[in-house]
């Protein structure tokens, strides 16, 4: 494996993870009320995206081969 | 589709480009380009396995036939593909990858001879530019019914009707950029994030579903008991939803068509074929079925959430402050919406005058009813995801054997490696072209499940018996897998042509040379097609192999089992053994059996 796939990922999670998380906190609560139950499920989502990315990220750094 | 969706939209198009680019640095030879030059650990191997299966068709399917069959539809996973993915993990990966070829295809012209191979590749190069094109097709469509390009295309002063132009050209163009960069390093790459996006897109779907309609019990509640069970009222046809029983379900479902699938089709084999040694390629379907079997929570039970939702409308927001009359009234509405009947333009209808369902739209229809801005637009990507990596393994299983198979078979077969790069590249924006052309003559199924295991019946299953008499029998003979290859899909064609599906016309639905015999449901017809294809395809080997001359046994040493010293997979710790993983996930997969019998 010529680079680690986890990075990409990671780097991807932790994107999604900030934009819906932080739409969540700034965005109108009313959209909840509409669709999910009156569930913020951008920032529970988004938090959860967040540490999966993180997770991949650090996975990548810790289970770096040494030369 | 707000500011927020395009943006998650956008950033998710950009990762999968620059994966490409990263591949593409690497990406020098055609082993690199064809075979990711077998440098794959199996976890990746294994996660892309299940993600270029995991195709728009899928997606949608299985919740459109989670909403039309309830939970029977999980026999595609608990008795079809798990079985069939521990059978080519155990069993047949040591002859796929220690025979060293290229492909599939290839393979059989190893085993067995050129016109053999000819005959796969030419099926199969066929049936992938289908299939990616109904993918597309499906995605297009899909994009317009939930008027997602409607804002940004009235900006731009286009009418609706160019939503399917446009999300068939741009999705095609991305495909075609990662992998005409990264060949099948690109393709996996993605698949592995892909599966992560389908995944991260559609779980918080089922959450939400079933809390909207009170859990598993809300379910059985609100929809019929054979809703909900696998295996009740397989006896009888007319007994349980999908109209087959037992033994059309498990031969033609559970063997032929699920082994014929994931056992010999070159889209999903390449996968484990890009694997760095022997073990990994063996562990590589393994992991994905113990991933894969479950899948029905994710895909299926949105449908079933979406059909309970339809039986029984239940008003998902309490019409208050901040909340619009009109999103009220439409979280009021039936979920899935009645098929409209192509001709007239009118709400279609049923024989007995009952409303058609469009059950495509169960699963699209739940995520615009339960995501909102934000989530979804990762509900969007998750689709787009799926979309792209089905298309992906289409693609590169195509560039692969038109390369490899056809045009260095028959048309230029002395050539420099840089060369047959330069031809896979071009097959690849080839095969993009082909499948956007067949996305455009996509049309005219109601379930594109049906459409998809129609296809599957014709070339898939007869195959299947040549891979089997090939791998485990040394007296097979090139001649016999021929004949019974080519008689295996007459007998498919013939099938087809003498039986219909109850309540159908004769036509494409079968039935057109005459109908002596009518099947209960579409399903079982397909199931039958696949038995009497891989039977006539079985004997007539066996037969023909007997009459010709045997091959040199010199010349089957790692081709044949019996002529193939076994993997000495007992170097490992026993948990790690093929067999002993294959053990794990089939006693798994009985379990998932049992509890929802």
């Amino acid at each position: 494996m010529d680079f680690d796939i986890r990075i990409p990922i990671g780097l991807l999670f932790v994107c999604l993870g900030l934009l819906l998380g932080v739409y969540g906190l700034v965005g109108d609560p009313a959209i909840y009320r509409a669709h999910s139950l009156g569930v913020n499920v951008n920032l529970a989502w988004g938090l959860v995206l967040l540490l999966f990315g993180a997770a991949n990220l650090a996975l990548a750094v810790l289970l770096k081969p040494r030369p | 589709m707000a500011a927020i969706d395009w943006a998650i939209v956008a950033v998710y198009i950009l990762f999968v480009l620059a994966i490409g680019v990263l591949a593409a640095r690497r990406t020098k030879s055609g082993t690199d380009f064809f075979l990711a030059g077998r440098s794959l650990p199996a976890w990746v191997c294994g996660l892309a396995f299940i993600s270029a299966n995991l195709g728009a068709t899928e997606v949608i399917g299985m919740g459109a036939s989670g909403a039309k069959y309830g939970m029977a539809t999980a026999h595609f996973y608990w008795i079809g593909a798990i079985p069939a993915m521990v059978f080519v993990g155990v069993l047949m990966m040591p002859f796929y990858y220690g025979s060293r070829a290229r492909s599939a295809p290839e393979y059989l012209r190893l085993r067995f001879d050129e016109k053999t191979r000819g005959f796969n590749a030419i099926s199969f190069a066929l049936m992938t530019v289908l299939a990616s094109g109904i993918s597309m097709y499906a995605l297009a469509k899909l994009i317009g019914v939930l008027h997602l390009l409607d804002a940004p295309l009235a900006g731009l002063g286009l009418s609706h009707a160019w939503a399917f132009h446009v999300a068939v050209l741009i999705s095609a163009l991305v495909v075609l950029v990662y992998i005409y960069a990264g060949g099948l390093k690109g393709a996996i790459y993605n698949e592995v994030l892909q599966f992560f996006l389908i995944v991260a897109g559609f779980a918080p779907l089922v959450w939400l579903g079933l809390r909207a309609v009170g859990g598993w019990h809300g379910l059985q509640a609100s929809l019929t008991p054979d809703y909900l069970h696998a295996w009740a009222g397989m006896t009888d046809p007319h007994k349980n939803r999908l109209g087959v029983e037992w033994i059309g379900l498990s031969m033609g479902l559970g063997f032929v068509l699920s082994f014929g699938y994931w056992c010999t089709d070159f889209l999903i084999v390449q996968r484990a074929m890009a694997a760095d040694n022997m073990d990994s390629a063996r562990r590589t379907p393994l992991i994905a079925a113990s991933l894969k079997m479950f899948f029905p929570f994710l895909l299926i039970v949105p449908g079933l959430v979406a059909m309970a939702l339809t039986a029984a409308p239940t008003p998902a927001a309490p019409a208050g402050p901040g909340v619009s009359a009109a999103a009220h009234a439409a979280s009021a509405a039936p979920l899935i919406p009645q098929k409209i009947d192509g001709a007239t333009g009118r709400p279609a209808v049923d024989s007995n005058g009952q409303p058609l369902l469009d059950y495509d739209l169960a699963t699209p229809s739940l995520l615009l009813r339960f995501f909102p801005a934000g989530l979804l637009g990762l509900g969007v990507t998750a689709l787009l995801a799926s979309f792209m990596s089905g298309m992906a393994g289409n693609v590169t299983a195509f560039n692969t054997v038109w390369t490899y198979d056809i045009y260095q078979a028959y048309i230029r077969r002395e050539a420099s490696d840089a060369h047959y790069l330069h031809v896979g590249r071009l097959a690849t924006l080839v095969g993009v072209l082909l499948s956007v052309g067949a996305a455009y003559l996509a049309n005219g199924f109601n379930n594109i499940m049906d459409l998809i295991q129609l296809i599957f019946a014709f070339v898939n299953a007869p195959v299947l018996a040549t891979f089997l008499c090939g791998m485990f029998w040394k007296r097979a003979t090139g001649h016999g897998a021929f004949s019974g290859l080519a008689a295996g899909t007459v007998a498919a064609a013939l099938h087809h042509g003498l039986t219909l599906p109850d309540g159908d016309l004769p036509g494409i639905k079968g039935g057109w040379i005459g109908v002596l015999h009518a099947y209960p449901s579409e399903m079982a017809q397909n199931f039958w097609t696949a038995i009497f294809s891989f039977s006539t395809c079985f004997v007539v080997t066996v037969l023909v192999s007997f009459a010709t001359l045997a091959p040199d046994e010199a010349n089957l040493v790692g081709l044949v089992r019996s002529m193939t010293p076994r993997p000495a997979d007992d170097s490992y710790v026993w948990w790690r053994r093929p067999a002993v993983l294959g053990g794990v996930v089939l006693v798994g997969a009985v379990i998932l059996n049992v509890i929802f019998r």
